[in-house]
C-alpha cells in the first residue's frame, strides 16, 4: 500500500510524484460514484467541509461542494462580503472562530499567495488551497493532469503547451508543477509582458510565438486572460491580444488532429479562443469539469480519512 | 517482533471441491440460474466470483453476470486507518434491481465487511434477494450475519489470522493458511 500522511493541500511544489499518482488512481475510482443513479457513499459521513472564498467562483465553489456531498460529508459556505470580516474581524480569527466550531476541514480561496500555508500552520483542520493569488490552484492543476492522463494513458514524454497570462496564473503553476514531476515536456507561451522572468529555471520552455509551438503539442492549455488583473496595462489591446495568442481554428489547422484543447473556466470567447474551438472535437473543456468534482473527492477523502497530525501510524488492519 | 507459525488447512484440490460444491448448491437452491449474478468482494473475493461463474457455466451451460465491488468507501473502520486504503473502482455492468445476488467474499469473520457490502449493493439498486458465499468461515461474528453458503468452517481463535492464498492474484499455488500471531 501506498502511504499517504498529508494533512493539507498547500500547493503541488510540495508534493511528491508517488502522491500526485495516488490521488489520480483515487480520483480514477471516485468518478464512478457520480455516473450511479444514487451518487453518495458515506465514507465522509459525519464531517464537516467549510468553503471559505474571498474571490468569486463558481465552477471550484460548486465541484468542491458536490465532492463533499457525494462523499456524505457536511458543507457550509462562507463567502467573503456576508462575513464578520466586512466588520473588520481579521482572516486569523475568523479561521481561528471556524475551527472553535469542530470543524474537520476549510477549502479556501483567498487573493494573497501563502494565505492557505498561513492557515494550516496555524490551525488544526485540514486546509485546501482552492486558490492562492498568483501561486497555485492544486486541485485545478490535479484534474488537468488526470483529464490528460485520462486521454493519453499516460503523462511522461507529453509535450503541453500553456498558453495565456502565465504571470499572474496560480493555474499555470500548478500545472507546470505537476506536468514537470509526470515527466511531460512543458512549453510556455504568451505575451513577454505576461511571462514571469526567470521561470525557466522550473525546467520549462519559453516561446513568444504560438504558431511556432503548436505544431510539436499534444495538449494546449489556454488560459483565462484575467482582465481583473490586467489594470497596470500589460497588453496593447485585447484586440492585440486576440490576434497573437487566441486560438482559433485557422492557428490550430497547423496542429496535431489529436491535440487536447484544454481551458480551466471561466472561458472569454473570442479573446483566448474561439467559440469554434471551445465547442470542437478536440475540446475537453467540459470534461474537465466532469472530472474536477472526481479528483476532489479524491482529495477530500485522502486528507480527511488521515489521523491528526502528529499522531502516530497505525497499520491498516483489514477486518474480514 | 511478530512470530509466527502456520498450518495449512486446505489445498489447490480441497479449495477446488469446495468451490464446486458450492457451484452446484448455488444452482440447486435457486433453482437454475435466470435471474442470479454473482458479485465478487474485491479482492479475493473477485477471483472466487470469477472461478464460481466458470463452475456454473460447465453445469448449466449459461454464462451468469458477475460483477466487482469495492467497499473501502462503506467500512465503518476507517477512522481506526490512519494510511489511506486504496479506493478501486466498483464495476457493475448490469442492473441488479429485482436480480438475485449471490455476494463472494474469501473469509467470512466479523461480519462487518458483508455488512458494508450490503450497503452498497443497495444504493445500486434493489435486488430480489441477497445471498452469500465464503470460501471460509472463522466464526467471532460482531453482527447478525450468516452465509448461504461455505466451503469450510474452520474454529479459530482471535490471536489467528486465516490467510486465503489464490493462483490469480498471489502467484502462488493455492492454499488456505492459518496464522498464530504472538505479539
Amino acid at each position: 500500500m501506498k502511504e499517504w500522511n498529508k494533512h493539507d493541500l498547500i500547493d503541488l511544489q510540495g508534493l511528491s510524484k508517488e502522491e500526485i499518482e495516488l490521488i489520480l488512481t483515487t480520483a480514477k475510482s471516485f468518478k464512478e460514484v457520480s455516473t450511479r443513479d444514487v451518487k453518495k457513499v458515506p465514507v465522509l459521513r459525519g464531517k464537516t467541509v467549510v468553503l471559505l472564498f474571498f474571490e468569486p467562483s463558481t465552477r471550484t465553489r460548486m465541484s468542491f461542494e458536490l465532492a463533499a456531498k457525494r462523499l456524505s460529508a457536511d458543507t457550509l459556505n462562507i463567502s467573503a462580503v456576508s462575513s464578520s470580516m466586512s466588520k473588520g474581524e481579521s482572516l486569523l480569527d475568523m479561521a481561528k472562530n471556524i475551527e472553535a466550531m469542530n470543524v474537520d476541514m476549510i477549502v479556501i480561496r483567498h487573493g494573497s499567495s501563502g494565505v492557505p500555508k498561513i492557515l494550516a500552520e496555524a490551525l488544526g483542520p485540514s486546509i485546501i488551497n482552492a486558490g492562492d493569488g498568483c501561486r497555485e490552484h492544486p486541485t485545478q492543476g490535479l484534474l488537468d493532469v488526470f483529464t490528460i492522463k485520462e486521454r493519453y494513458g499516460k503523462i511522461a514524454g507529453l509535450n503541453v503547451t500553456i498558453v495565456g497570462d502565465i504571470l499572474h496564473s496560480r493555474v499555470a503553476r500548478s500545472n507546470i508543477w505537476a506536468l514537470i514531476k509526470l515527466g511531460a515536456k512543458v512549453t510556455l507561451c504568451g505575451p513577454a509582458t505576461l511571462m514571469p522572468k526567470g521561470i525557466e529555471t522550473l525546467g520549462v520552455k519559453v516561446s513568444y510565438d504560438l504558431k511556432a509551438v503548436l505544431n510539436h503539442s499534444d495538449v494546449l492549455m489556454i488560459l483565462r486572460l484575467q482582465k481583473e488583473r490586467q489594470q497596470e496595462k500589460f497588453l496593447p489591446s485585447l484586440r492585440e491580444y486576440a490576434r497573437l495568442f487566441g486560438v482559433n481554428q485557422e492557428k490550430l489547422n497547423a496542429a496535431s488532429k489529436n491535440i487536447l484543447i484544454m481551458h480551466p473556466g471561466p472561458t472569454n470567447r473570442g479573446v483566448e479562443l474561439s467559440a469554434e474551438v471551445a465547442d470542437g472535437t478536440q475540446s475537453v473543456i467540459l470534461e474537465q469539469v466532469t472530472n474536477g468534482v472526481a479528483v476532489r473527492m479524491a482529495v477530500l477523502y485522502l486528507l480527511l480519512g488521515t489521523k491528526d497530525k502528529g499522531s502516530e501510524e497505525i497499520k491498516n488492519v483489514f477486518t474480514h | 517482533m511478530e512470530h509466527m507459525n502456520s498450518t495449512r488447512i486446505m489445498d489447490k484440490e480441497s479449495i477446488h471441491r469446495a468451490l464446486m460444491r458450492i457451484a452446484h448448491e448455488i444452482v440447486e437452491k435457486n433453482k437454475g440460474v435466470s435471474g442470479l449474478c454473482l458479485m465478487g468482494i474485491r479482492t479475493r473475493g473477485v477471483v472466487l466470483a470469477e472461478r464460481l461463474k466458470t463452475f456454473i457455466k460447465q453445469i448449466e451451460g449459461h454464462e451468469i453476470p458477475a460483477g466487482i465491488l469495492d467497499i473501502t468507501l462503506y467500512r465503518d473502520d476507517l477512522t481506526m486507518v490512519s494510511t489511506q486504503a486504496v479506493i478501486r473502482e466498483t464495476q457493475i455492468d448490469f442492473d441488479i434491481t429485482d436480480k438475485k445476488i449471490v455476494l463472494i467474499d474469501d473469509v467470512l469473520f466479523t461480519g462487518r465487511t458483508i455488512r458494508a457490502a450490503l450497503d452498497a449493493l443497495i444504493d445500486f439498486g434493489r435486488p430480489a434477494q441477497i445471498q452469500l458465499a465464503v470460501l471460509i468461515d472463522r466464526g467471532h461474528r460482531e453482527l447478525p450475519i450468516r452465509a448461504d453458503y461455505v466451503g469450510k468452517n474452520i474454529p479459530t481463535s482471535l490471536q489467528q489470522n486465516v490467510k486465503v492464498v489464490l493462483n490469480e492474484i498471489d502467484d502462488h499455488e493455492d492454499e488456505v493458511i492459518i496464522e498464530n500471531i504472538k505479539a
